[in-house]
C-alpha cells in the first residue's frame, strides 16, 4: 500500500507539467459545474423569492367564505403550535371597494393588515417610499403606480364604496411599492380594525396568512396538508405550491437540464481523465514490467494507478472549488445591473461544493480502474522480451 | 550438493497456427553457490530459457523447481514472491526505474518485499553500491548515469535481498570490453563472498569460459554441458 502510493506520487511528480494539465483539466470541469450549480440554484432562489418570498405562503379562510373567521385569535395559536417550520402568521382582513377621486372610479381591494405580523410577510414598512405607515381608522397606504395616475399626494382624501353602497372618506397617508405592478395598481392597505370598520363586518377576518422558513418552502404542501387536518373542517387551507403550477414546472425543467449539463461536464470529465490514465499506463509499461519481474504483485500495481486518480482527483477537486469560488466571485462582482447588485446572485451551499468535490474524487477513482486493470494484467515478460 | 533451480522436460511453442518450437525437452539443473555460463547463437532460445528458468514466462510443456518447489502450481501471487526472494534478476538493458534514484532502485526488490527502509537496510544498500563502485553516484537519478553505471546499480539491485540465484541475460551486452571485465570480476567476486548461484546469458566465449559451468544451446537443445574440474 504504502510502496503503490509512493511509486504513484513518484511518477506524478516526475512528469510534473503533464500532472498540472491533467490537474488543471479535472479542475476546470468541477468548476464549470459549481458554477452552473450556484447560478441556477442562485437563480431558482431569486426566483422563488420574488414570486413568493413576499406573498402568503400558506393561506387559511373559512369554509364558507363570506361568514370569515370569527376564532381568529385562537386559531392562530393554534396554527403557531402545529408545525414549527411556521414562522409567520398574519390574520387578515381583505374586502373589495369601488374608489372614487375626482370623477374616476376604479376597483380596490382592501387589505387589513395586523403590521407587526403582516411586515414579516409583506415587510410593508420597507416598501413605503412616501408617507407613514396607517394607525387610526381610515388611514390608508395606495400603491405607487396610481400616483401619476390619479395625482394623488400624501394627504388627498379619497371615497371608498363598499359592497353594501355605503360611501366611506379615507385619507391617503403613503404610498408604497411591493414591486408587482398588479399589487401596486390595486392594492389598499389599512390597519385591520380599520378595514373591519369601513366594511362594517364586526370583529372577524377573511383569511389568516402565513410562511414557512426559508429552507421549508417546498414543503409549504406537506405543511399545509398537516394544518388542515388539525384545525378540522370548518376551514379550507391553500399553499403556494398548488397555485404556481407553471413556475413550478418550470424550476423542474431547469432543474433536469442543470442536472444534465452537469452529468456530461462530469461524463467529459471521467472520459478525459481514464484516457490520460490509460495513457500513463502505456508510458509506465516498462516499469510496471521492471517492479512486475522483481516481484511487486498485480494488485499493488493497480493500486499504483488508483492511488494516481486519488491523487489526481483531490488536486482536481480543490483546484475546481478554487476555480468554480472565483468564477462565482468575479461573475457576481462584473455582471451586474444598472443600480450595482448582480444579475443573478449566486447561490454557495457548501454542501453542494463538497459533493461536487466528492464526486471528482470519485470519478477520478472510477476512471483510474481501467488503467488499474491494464496494470495489473500486464505480463512482465512482454516488456523484457521486447525491450 | 542441493540444487537451487531444476528444469525437468521443459519445451516452448511460440504460435497457435504457426508453431515454432524455441526450447526441446531441456532437462538441466543448477548447484547451489555455482556459476554456469549459458551460451549460444542468437535466437537458439537461451533469452527465453533464462526467462522461464526466472518464472516470467512460462513452458508449454515440462516442470520449472524453485527450491523445490515446482512453479506451475504456484499461484501468481507466490510467484511474485518468489521472484522477489529467490531470485534477482540483471537484464541486458539494465531496465532501472527512471523516477528513481540508483540507491532508491537498489532498494525497490526489499521495499516490494514488503520491508520498511531502515538505517541497517540503507547501510546494507550503500555497502553493496561501494561494492560495485558507485558510492558517488547513488543519490544520482537512474537516468543521469552512464551505461556501466546503470548496469552495476542493476547489479546491486540483483543482490540486495541476498537471492538463492542470479539470473543475468547479458549483463555485459551493451558494454565496452573493460567495463565488461569488471563486471564478470565483480559477479564472481559476489558468487564467491555470498555464496549466491548465477546463471549468466553471454555471446562472448571468452567470458564464458571464465564460468565453473558452460552450457551451449543450439536450436533449443542443449549442445554442450562442461563443467571445469
Amino acid at each position: 500500500m504504502k510502496l503503490s502510493f509512493s511509486i504513484a506520487t513518484r511518477f506524478l511528480r516526475s512528469n510534473i507539467g503533464q500532472t498540472l494539465i491533467i490537474i488543471l483539466g479535472i479542475g476546470i470541469g468541477i468548476s464549470v459545474q459549481i458554477f452552473i450549480g450556484s447560478l441556477i440554484q442562485g437563480l431558482q432562489k431569486s426566483l422563488v423569492e420574488k414570486t413568493i418570498g413576499s406573498s402568503s405562503q400558506i393561506t387559511v379562510t373559512a369554509e364558507i367564505k363570506d361568514d370569515g373567521i370569527s376564532d381568529y385569535i385562537n386559531l392562530e395559536e393554534m396554527i403557531k403550535a402545529i408545525d414549527s417550520r411556521i414562522v409567520s402568521v398574519s390574520p387578515t382582513y381583505d374586502n373589495a371597494g369601488l374608489m372614487e377621486y375626482d370623477g374616476k372610479s376604479q376597483s380596490l381591494l382592501v387589505r387589513g393588515f395586523d403590521f407587526s405580523k403582516a411586515d414579516e410577510i409583506y415587510k410593508i414598512s420597507d416598501a413605503i417610499i412616501d408617507g407613514t405607515m396607517p394607525q387610526k381608522t381610515g388611514e390608508v397606504l395606495l400603491g405607487k403606480n396610481l400616483i401619476d395616475e390619479y395625482g394623488f399626494k400624501v394627504g388627498d382624501v379619497i371615497n371608498v364604496i363598499t359592497p353594501d353602497q355605503a360611501v366611506k372618506e379615507c385619507t391617503i397617508v403613503g404610498f408604497f411599492d411591493l414591486k408587482v405592478a398588479q399589487l401596486n395598481t390595486s392594492w389598499c392597505i389599512t390597519t385591520r380594525s380599520s378595514a373591519q370598520e369601513l366594511f362594517g363586518a364586526g370583529d372577524i377576518v377573511t383569511s389568516i396568512e402565513m410562511q414557512v422558513d426559508d429552507n421549508s418552502v417546498f414543503a409549504s404542501d406537506k405543511i399545509a396538508e398537516n394544518v388542515s387536518s388539525k384545525i378540522g373542517d370548518a376551514y379550507k387551507v391553500t399553499d403556494w405550491k398548488a397555485q404556481n403550477e407553471q413556475l413550478l414546472s418550470g424550476l423542474s425543467g431547469q432543474s433536469i437540464s442543470s442536472l444534465m449539463i452537469q452529468v456530461f461536464v462530469m461524463l467529459s470529465v471521467i472520459l478525459g481523465i481514464a484516457s490520460v490514465l490509460a495513457i500513463t499506463v502505456m508510458q509506465k509499461s516498462r516499469q510496471i514490467g521492471i517492479l512486475k519481474a522483481m516481484g511487486i504483485k498485480n494488485g499493488q500495481s493497480s493500486l499504483i494507478f488508483l492511488f494516481e486518480g486519488l491523487i489526481l482527483g483531490i488536486f482536481g477537486a480543490v483546484t475546481g472549488v478554487l476555480l468554480g469560488l472565483g468564477l462565482a466571485a468575479s461573475f457576481t462582482a462584473f455582471a451586474l445591473n444598472p443600480d450595482g447588485t448582480p444579475v443573478i446572485a449566486l447561490y454557495i451551499d457548501p454542501n453542494f461544493i463538497a459533493l461536487s468535490g466528492g464526486i471528482a474524487v470519485l470519478a477520478c477513482l472510477l476512471a483510474s480502474l481501467i488503467p488499474a486493470r491494464k496494470s495489473s494484467s500486464l505480463n512482465p515478460i512482454d516488456i523484457i522480451r521486447n525491450n | 550438493m542441493e540444487n537451487v533451480l531444476e528444469l525437468k522436460g521443459v519445451n516452448k511453442i511460440y504460435g497457435t497456427s504457426v508453431k515454432t518450437q524455441v526450447l526441446t525437452d531441456i532437462n538441466i539443473a543448477f548447484e547451489k553457490s555455482s556459476f554456469s555460463s549459458i551460451i549460444g547463437q542468437s535466437g537458439s532460445g537461451k533469452s527465453t530459457l533464462l526467462n522461464i528458468m526466472g518464472t516470467l514466462d512460462t513452458p508449454t510443456n515440462g516442470q520449472v523447481f524453485l527450491n523445490g518447489v515446482d512453479t506451475a502450481k504456484a499461484s501468481k501471487n507466490t510467484l511474485a514472491e518468489l521472484r522477489n526472494k529467490s531470485i534477482g534478476f540483471v537484464f541486458q538493458f539494465h531496465y532501472l526505474l527512471p523516477e528513481f534514484t540508483a540507491l532508491e532502485n537498489v532498494l525497490m526488490p526489499y521495499r516490494i518485499g514488503g520491508g520498511k527502509v531502515n538505517k541497517e537496510i540503507t547501510d546494507k544498500a550503500k555497502e553493496y553500491m561501494a561494492l560495485v563502485g558507485l558510492e558517488k553516484v547513488m543519490n544520482n537519478n537512474a537516468t543521469k548515469m552512464s551505461g556501466g553505471q546503470q548496469q552495476r546499480t542493476a547489479i546491486a539491485r540483483a543482490i540486495l535481498n541476498n537471492p538463492d540465484i542470479i539470473l543475468a541475460d547479458e549483463p555485459t551486452g551493451n558494454l565496452d570490453s573493460d567495463s565488461t571485465e569488471n563486471i564478470y570480476t565483480l559477479l564472481r567476486d559476489i558468487n564467491m563472498r555470498l555464496g549466491t548461484t548465477f546463471v549468466i546469458i553471454t555471446h562472448d566465449r571468452h567470458i564464458a569460459e571464465k564460468a565453473d559451468r558452460i552450457i551451449e544451446i543450439a536450436d533449443g537443445r542443449i549442445n554442450l554441458d562442461i563443467r571445469k574440474t
